[in-house]
Order: C-alpha cells, then structure tokens, then sequence
C-alpha cells in the first residue's frame, strides 16, 4: 500500500465520519442554532434513538426502516418536551441560559438512567445484511457499517434542507429565528412553531442515533462523548446553518483522521475542540454564518 | 468592619473551631471521610460560583481546574516531595492562571458559547494529561502521603479539617467579592455588559479577576484529593460529575449570594454520601436529574430565592 | 441480602458512636451474631460488566451457611455500590468498616479502585481480600492483603509473559503493541513492552487510542504498514468489537504469527457469541476455560449454579472471567478465618501465608505479599468458532489453553492469517 492510498484512505474515513457527526449533530443545528435553545440533551436523545433501533432489530425489522418507523414518536416526544421546556421558561419571560441549560443536563441524565434500567448498562448492537460487507474501489475498502450511516448525513440533511427552502411551515421555522413579532403579525403562532421545529429536531435523534449503533455498539451513556463535537459543530457551522453542518461535520471529521493516522490516536479527542477553541476566538459568528 | 461581616467572622472561626473539637466528639472515622467530600463540593459550588453565580459567566469545565489542581498536588509531591501545602499553593496559581486565559476568551464569547469552550477546557486537559508520560497517562499515579501530623486524630480527620480550612477561605473569599466593589462590577457585568462597560465599569479587568478567583478555588477543591484518595486518574478527576455537581449546587442553593452555593452543596452532597450507602446508584444519578429540572422548573433562584420570596409574602 | 442499608442504621450509629466511646461501640462479640463480610461492587459505571462478581460472594455465602457457617456462626454479606469511581471508595470502605462494623474486607473491582484501600487497610492492618487489581501491593507492601485471582508475582510486567513466550516460540521478531487510554490498557502495554525489550523483540508500532473509538481502520493500516510479526492489543468491550470488525475489513499481514494479548471482551458471552467465527485465531488472557486441563467437578458444579441466576439477571451467561474468583475470595477469607480459629486479622493472615488452600479453581499459595505463588494467566486461543451459538462455548476445543504449558489443551495455530480462516 503507497502513502498516497493511505492518505486516500484517511481523507475517505474522515469523510464517512464526518457525515455520520453531521446526523447527530443536525437536531443540535436545528434547537440551538435555529431556536436558540442549548438542549445539551440531543446527544442522550441520540442513544435513546439508538436504543429504538435496537429493540425494533429484535423484533427483526431493519435499522434503517426502524428509524423510520422512530420518527412520528420521537416528533411526538420532541413536542412534549419544548411544551415542558415552555411552560417552564418561555411563559416566566426571557429563559436564563444557565437554567436552561441545566434544565436539559437533568434531561439528559434522566433519560440515561432511564435506559439503564429498562435495558441494563451492557452494550447493545444491531444486525442488518450490510453490516460485515465492504465495497473496494482498489485500494480504498469502504465498510458497509459506516457507509450506510453516512449516507444517512447527506439524505436527511437535503430532505430538511428542502423542507426549510421550500415549505411554508419551514420557511416559519426560519422565520422565527429572526423575528418572532412579525411572525405573529403574520398570523401563526411562534410557539407552535417552535414546537413543530423542536419536534423535527427531536425526531432527526433517532437518525442520529440509528447512524450510532450501525457503526458499533452503544451503551446509555455514550451521548456524554458526542456533546462536545457536536456543538463544536453547530457553533463552527455558523448558527442554524444546515448545508453547512454537513460541510463543517466533514471538516471535522477529516481533521480528526488525519491526527489519529499521521500523530497519535491519542490526541485525536481533544482536536474538535481546539479547532472550536481557535474558530471561537477569530471568528465567532462561525465558518457559515451571518456576522452577528 | 459591618456588623454582618463580624457575625461572619465569630462563625467562620466558630466552624474553624468545631472542625478541630469534632474528632475528639466523633469517633467514627466515617463521618470524616464523608465529611470531606461534602466540604469538597463545598469548595467546588463556591468556587464555580464567583464566576458563575455573579458574572452570569456559566463554566462547565470546573472538572478541568479540579483535575488541574490534582495533578499538581500529585506531581509535585511525587517527583520533588513538596508537601501538600506547596502543592495547594501551586494548584491556586495554576487554577488561577487557567481562569485568567478562560478570562481572555470570554472577550469573544459569552453566554453559551462560552459555556460550550469551557466544556472543551475540560477535553483538552484530559488530551494532554493522556499523553503526558509524566504524569501517568490513563494508568494514574499512585500517592502515599505522609502520616498526618501527631496533633491529628488520624488521616480521615486531618484531610477533613485540612478541606474545612479550604473551604472556609473560600467562603470567606467568595463573600468579599459579592460585598465590595467587585461584586456590584461583577453583578453590573451580568446584567448588561454593554450597559457596565459604557458607564464605565472596567468590566474585562473585574471578568480576570473573577475567572482567576473562581479557577484558583476550583484548583485548591482539587489539591487534597490524591492525598485523600492515594490514587489519581484522569477518568475520575475530570469526571462530568465534578462539572455537573459544580452547576447543580449553586443553583440549587441560590447563585446570587456566597450562602447559596454553600447551602446548596451542603444539601446535595450530603444526600449523595447518604444516598451511596443507602440506596443504588442509579436512582442516586435519578434523583440528581430531577432534582435539577424541578428547580430550574418551579424555582429558578434556589432554596435561598424560595425563601425570599416566603419572606415577602408574609406580611410583617 | 443488604445492599440496600436503611436510613435508620446510619442514624443509629449517629447516637451510638456519639454517646459512647468506640471501643465499646466496637465489634458485637457473642456467638449468635453473624460474620459480617464487606465489599464494594461495581453496580454501575464503567465497571460495571463486573457485577455479576455479586453472584459469585452470595453462592460461596449460601454454600458456607448451609454446611453451618464459620466459628459456628453465620455469614452475611454488605456490598455497596462504588459507582466505579476511585472518588468513592475512602468513604465506603469506611462505612464498611466503621458504619456496618464488617469483620472481614473484600477489596473493590480492579486496580484504580483498589489503590485507594491499600493506605486505609494498611493503616489500620486490615486483613482483605483484593479483586483482580494488578500489582496491587507492591508500594504498600501489605503484609494482610491477598490475591483472588492468579495473577502471580510481579504481574505488572508479568501477567501478560504467557503471550510473548508464545510469540517467542514462533520466532516473533517484531511487535506492534495497541492500547486503549484506560488504566488496565495501559498498564498491560506498558507491561508487555517491558517484556518484549527483555525478548530481545524490536517494538514497531507503539500507540493508544482515546476510549470509545469505533474505527481503527486508519490504525489497522499503520499497523499493517509497520510489518509486524505479532499484535499485542489492550482495549475495552467496546473497541475489541470495533477491533475485529476493522480486521475483517482491512486485513492484517500475513507476517503477524500471533494477535490479540489483554483484549477484554472475548471473555464474555455477550461478544463471543456476537463475533462468533470472528473471533477465531485471536491469542487471548483468559482466567480460565473449560477445557478438560482445568474442568474440574467443583467448578462445574459452580457454573450448574451460576447460569440459571445470570440469565435472570441480565449479566454475562458463562461467567468464566470474574464470578469464579469471587467465590475463591470467599473460600480464602473463610479458610483464613478456620485455620485462625478466630477473626483476628492477624492470625487469619499468617495461616494464609503458611498454607495452601484448595479453591474452586485449583489449589493457592501465596508470597509474602499476597501473589499467587505461580502465575496462572491463561493464553487462550478461539478456535473452530461456526455460527454464533453461545453454547459452544461452554464445549472444550473453542477456547484452547496453549500456556502455561502445565494446562495447554491443544496445539497453537498461526500465523494469524491461517487461525482466522480454520
């Protein structure tokens, strides 16, 4: 094998990952980057996605037709908790950040433990025909376990990006990041339309979380070692910047290869965020966004 | 000196007192042990809030400058045999020196943000500690401090009273910044950064001192811990606990005064020790969970805002 | 069964300890009282796939009661949970031995939570029992502390020796070395390089990779492009999986003669039976395996047991890594406590030291700082694997001994390559 088909290989790892960080990024983009919500919550809504998926696999559906099927509840899911999250702040006035986000850190540990003990600390993993077959295209082997997840990066992104561009209720959605009062002029109500966007958040989870367990295994408390990226990610994009999830996800993802192959596995973890650390610094309103 | 602030000190130096008598009343040396890690937190929830709790500036890395101050204490007693009054007055100066550069981001970012950097402080740290050869990696390092000195009824006693001096001066600290010029800087500062800077508070300078001042207290939580534990790993110094626990505690007690945190941890740490020994794990994470959601829910300014508000609505 | 205390009790001890001198709140002597055995148990947290050591203290509990109990007296357990954090261990350890008054200790799960006992036994010359953590004594020097399991001597280096004498015998000249950034990982790649200088073998790859990895594709090319003749890999559930899973996509050379080393994973039924054939050629450390070397009635009398309450309670169906020593900890401490003919600490540990005990899973002796005598680390290669029925596991000739010598159950496939494909 040449250098140049490791480096190959390394740029096309870097890119499956990065699509697949996208997935479980993309609820994030949508709650904290359109509505400005700091839902550190999503990743753990993830791996209850993941556990969906799972208990649907016994049942001997496919991961992929049981997110599917995860959707329509985890919408429902998604509405319920912006109503909690509402009543609770929106309602009092303008919602502190810190509380909201300690609300959703006790969210997330509900939810955590919540798994724990219907389904037990011990990993959990799904079968499915693709998972142990690779395509080869010479001396680049692509694994079906994470191509297939990859895939699901850029499909979910385009569908939402479609919604959002060209659906009146998406367009509402975007609406409502910038002005809220002229959306009530125009009639709708921001609340219910903040609801449907965080149950749309909400729902991606379970996509998210489907990309998780074909990859490996996971266990309840693997949401705690994506909220880091994941935000890293949202932030990077610029706000609530779809398309560029996905692009600054792939960065991400490349960068992290690249360490992990050329220095040391080892540093690898902390390179999301020194690239966080350094974008944070010279350019806030991220690689995607608007100038604030 | 204001009558309030003498109250406070007879109290402080009452405490001081009471942590020296305890173990000649309490023989069990549980309570010393548990004791320690209840005044731990206390530390922790004081030192988060300087910064936290009166800036409005919120930091999920507190795990970062625990784990900081720990690897300090560790290191330096291991390599060179200072002892841990050095290794404490290190950790301060490195939690300190954190925070002035945790201070520098905060010119770029605020609000979540900012929050989010800090929870990446934390993953950094961890990164380099792992790659340090040094300092153990993920294999830890193992400590064994010194006897503890004659006067001391045993170890669990010494680091108890060593944690309740700490958290006494952190206290005592935390109170003169809410009551002098800082504190009103630091309570301009997060009502409006904008409107202080404008009227003229030097608000980048007031957010140094704060981020030093909370970093250093933060640090000093974590200096005793190797000598308390015998063993430091990064997986369990930069716990997400710490960080969690850091938040949880002032909020639940109340972030606008140094009381606030003070109760709050008092409150949930001891329940923690209880609840180890008493009931699973599992609903212990449970209960901390809903704990936080029912107060962010039903009473965002904690125990100590509750009672205000009972104290308001009883008429005199 | 008390794992669960009640408020009451703490409180109790509150007045008692407070209204009385400790001596005489002190111990409850009399011969109808039980013996009361303290542990910490991993209930949940990253340990926590070690929990099922649970069942192993209540069947030797249950077992000691029924044939009369010890002294005369019964036997109870008090086992509380540790979270898997070394932060909590000072506090239970003395719960258990000051709150519940426990007469004799069982150290917690694993290195990183035994450290933090050692000063509090030594201190107060404690008599325990340590689970699993390597090289546990060696500072401390503890003359009361004693293995369960069959580490031997200087098992910081040592433990893992049985690999690299198996790679020694192939004629292994260079060594890749992987491990996961986790005490136990690290400490065995350490361990193994150490070995590997002695061997005279030339270490060409040398990394860690952060916990929760799941692709080594990029690592498992490096590796391939270092050449190696052997692949030494410390990881954790989770990576082992994502591990194999990256073999059976990218390929290791055919150069590698031997794979595999401190993986923990391939112990458990969940992810033998999961891998299934996958697993097959891996060189792994095992405790023990039924093969007919070590299959003796006792344990498998032991095992009859202990399936049928794993399956109910969800934890790993074969049980052959932790549960078993568990129940030897038992067996040491009451063989301690009958050769000493009382409970005094001292006394239980000279015995211990004098004399050998017969335990479920063969004869102990232990040296002056409580190692087995002999190091009984298992090699243990995964061989004609088909499907991914779990019950061929319990069958020998799938996870054959091949060192030590004295238990080898069947010949060493290699390379790598060729053990993969029988």
């Amino acid at each position: 094998m040449t250098t140049l088909d490791i480096l190959l290989n390394v740029l096309v790892s870097g890119v499956l990952f990065g699509s697949i960080y996208a997935v479980v990024a993309l609820g994030l983009a949508i709650t904290f980057g359109i509505l400005h919500i700091p839902n550190i919550a999503h990743p753990a809504l993830v791996i209850m996605g993941g556990y969906f998926v799972v208990q649907a696999n016994r049942l001997g559906i496919d991961p992929l037709i049981a997110a599917a099927l995860g959707i329509i509840p985890f919408y429902l899911l998604g509405m319920l908790l912006y109503t909690f999250y509402a009543n609770s702040f929106e309602r009092r006035g303008r919602a502190e950040v810190l509380q909201s986000l300690t609300l959703f850190f006790g969210l997330s540990l509900v939810i955590e433990i919540f798994l724990v003990l219907l389904f037990g600390s011990e990993l959990q993993s799904v079968s499915a025909p693709y998972i142990g077959t690779s395509l080869k295209f010479g001396q680049i082997a692509i694994p079906g376990r994470l191509l297939v997840p990859a895939l699901l990066g850029p499909v979910t992104i385009g569908l939402l990006w479609l919604y959002f561009k060209y659906t009146n209720s998406g367009t509402a959605i975007r609406a409502v990041a910038h002005d809220e009062r002229a959306l009530s002029i125009a009639g709708l109500d921001p609340a219910a339309v903040k609801r449907r966007a965080f149950g749309l958040a909400t729902a991606t989870a379970v996509i998210g979380g489907t990309a998780l367990v074909l990859i490996g295994p996971i266990d309840p408390f693997g949401g705690r070692f994506q909220i880091g990226r994941v935000f890293a990610i949202v932030v990077l994009a610029g706000m609530g910047s779809i398309p560029g999830t996905l692009v600054v996800a792939i960065m991400l993802g490349i960068a992290e290869s690249l360490v992990s192959s050329y220095l040391n596995p080892a540093w690898s973890p902390g390179v999301a965020f020194a690239i966080l650390l350094a974008a944070l610094a010279l350019r806030p309103q991220g690689l995607f966004g608007a100038a604030r | 000196m204001t009558r309030d602030s003498k109250i406070f000190l007879i109290a402080a130096v009452a405490v001081l007192l009471a942590g020296l008598l305890a173990p000649h009343v309490l023989k069990n040396p549980f309570y010393f042990f548990a004791g320690y890690v209840i005044l731990q937190y206390v530390v922790i929830a004081t030192g988060w809030n300087i910064l936290g709790g009166y800036a409005g500036y919120i930091n999920f890395g507190a795990a970062g400058f625990f784990g900081a101050g720990a690897y300090a204490s560790a290191f330096l007693f291991n390599t060179f045999g200072i002892p841990l009054l050095g290794g404490l007055v290190a950790a301060c100066l490195i939690g300190a020196l954190l925070g002035v550069l945790m201070g520098y981001l905060t010119l770029r970012i605020q609000g979540v943000y900012f929050a989010i950097a800090t929870l990446g402080l934390v993953i950094i740290l961890e990164t380099i500690i792992h790659n340090i050869p040094a300092l153990g990696g993920a294999r830890g390092i193992v400590v064994y401090g010194p006897p503890p000195p004659a006067w001391a009824a045993g170890p669990s006693q010494y680091m108890f009273f060593l944690m309740l001096l700490i958290a006494v001066a952190s206290v005592s600290l935390a109170r003169w910044m809410q009551i002098s010029w800082v504190g009103r800087g630091l309570r301009a500062v997060r009502a409006s950064e904008n409107a202080a800077e404008c009227s003229g508070v030097p608000t980048l300078r007031l957010k140094l001192l704060a981020c030093a001042a909370s970093g250093a207290v933060l640090a000093a939580a974590g200096a005793p811990y190797p000598f308390y534990t015998s063993f430091v790993e990064p997986v369990t110094v930069f716990s997400l606990l710490i960080g969690l626990n850091a938040i949880a505690m002032p909020l639940i007690g109340g972030t606008r005064t140094w009381l606030g945190p003070v109760i709050g941890a008092l409150l949930m740490a001891s329940t923690q020790q209880i609840a180890t020994i008493t009931i699973s794990s599992e609903l212990n994470i449970l209960f901390v969970g809903i704990v936080l959601i029912a107060f962010v829910a039903l009473a965002p300014n904690g125990i100590l805002g509750l009672v205000a508000r009972r104290s308001r609505e009883t008429p005199r | 069964m008390i794992t669960r205390r009640n408020f009451n009790r703490l409180a109790a001890v509150a007045a008692s300890s407070i209204a009385m001198p400790s001596v005489l709140a002190g111990r409850a002597f009399g011969q109808d009282t039980p013996i009361r055995f303290g542990a910490s148990i991993s209930l949940t947290g990253a340990l926590s796939g070690t929990k099922n050591g649970q069942i192993g203290y209540e069947l030797w509990r249950d077992d000691v009661n029924a044939s009369g109990g010890l002294l005369g007296r019964q036997v109870e357990l008090v086992l509380l949970d540790d979270q898997s954090s070394a932060s909590n261990i000072p506090a239970i350890y003395s719960a258990l031995a000051d709150v519940e008054k426990c007469d004799v200790l069982f150290g917690p799960y694993g290195a990183s939570l035994t450290a933090p006992v050692m000063p509090f036994i030594k201190q107060r010359d404690l008599f325990m029992i340590g689970m699993f953590p390597l090289a546990a004594n060696e500072k401390a020097r503890h003359d009361k502390f004693f293995h369960s399991a069959a580490w031997g001597p200087n098992s910081g280096t040592d433990w893992a020796r049985g690999f690299f004498d198996l790679a020694k015998s192939v004629g292994v000249k260079r060594v890749a070395i992987l491990a996961n950034d986790l005490e136990f990982s690290k400490n065995a790649a350490v361990g193994g390089a150490k070995v590997a200088e002695e061997y005279s073998m030339e270490i060409v790859f040398n990394q860690s990779y952060p916990p929760n990895t799941s692709d080594f594709s990029s690592i498992l090319r490096n590796i391939s492009a270092a050449n190696p003749d052997a692949v030494f890999v410390g990881s954790y559930p989770a990576d082992s999986t994502a591990i194999i899973h990256g073999i059976r996509e990218i390929g290791l050379p055919d150069s590698v003669q031997i794979f595999g080393g401190a993986m923990i994973g391939p112990q458990y039924g969940s992810l033998l039976s999961s891998l299934g054939p996958e697993l097959n050629g891996v060189v792994n450390s095992h405790l023990f395996a039924p093969e007919p070397t070590m299959q003796t009635p006792e344990i498998k009398k032991f095992f009859d047991r202990y399936v049928p309450i794993a399956e109910k309670q969800g934890v790993d169906p074969l049980g052959y890594y932790v549960p078993p020593f568990y129940y030897v900890a038992g067996q040491l401490a009451a063989a301690a406590i009958t050769g000493a003919g009382s409970l005094d600490q001292a006394a239980m540990a000279a015995w211990l030291h004098g004399n050998t005990v017969e335990t479920i899973v063969g004869p102990a002796a232990f040296n002056d700082i409580g190692d087995w005598t002999k190091r009984r680390v298992l090699m243990v290669q995964i061989q004609n694997v088909k499907g991914n029925d779990l019950a061929q596991f319990r069958e020998p000739g799938h996870q054959v001994i091949l060192d030590p010598p004295e238990l080898k159950s069947g010949e060493f496939i290699h390379p790598y390559n060729k053990a993969r494909a029988s």
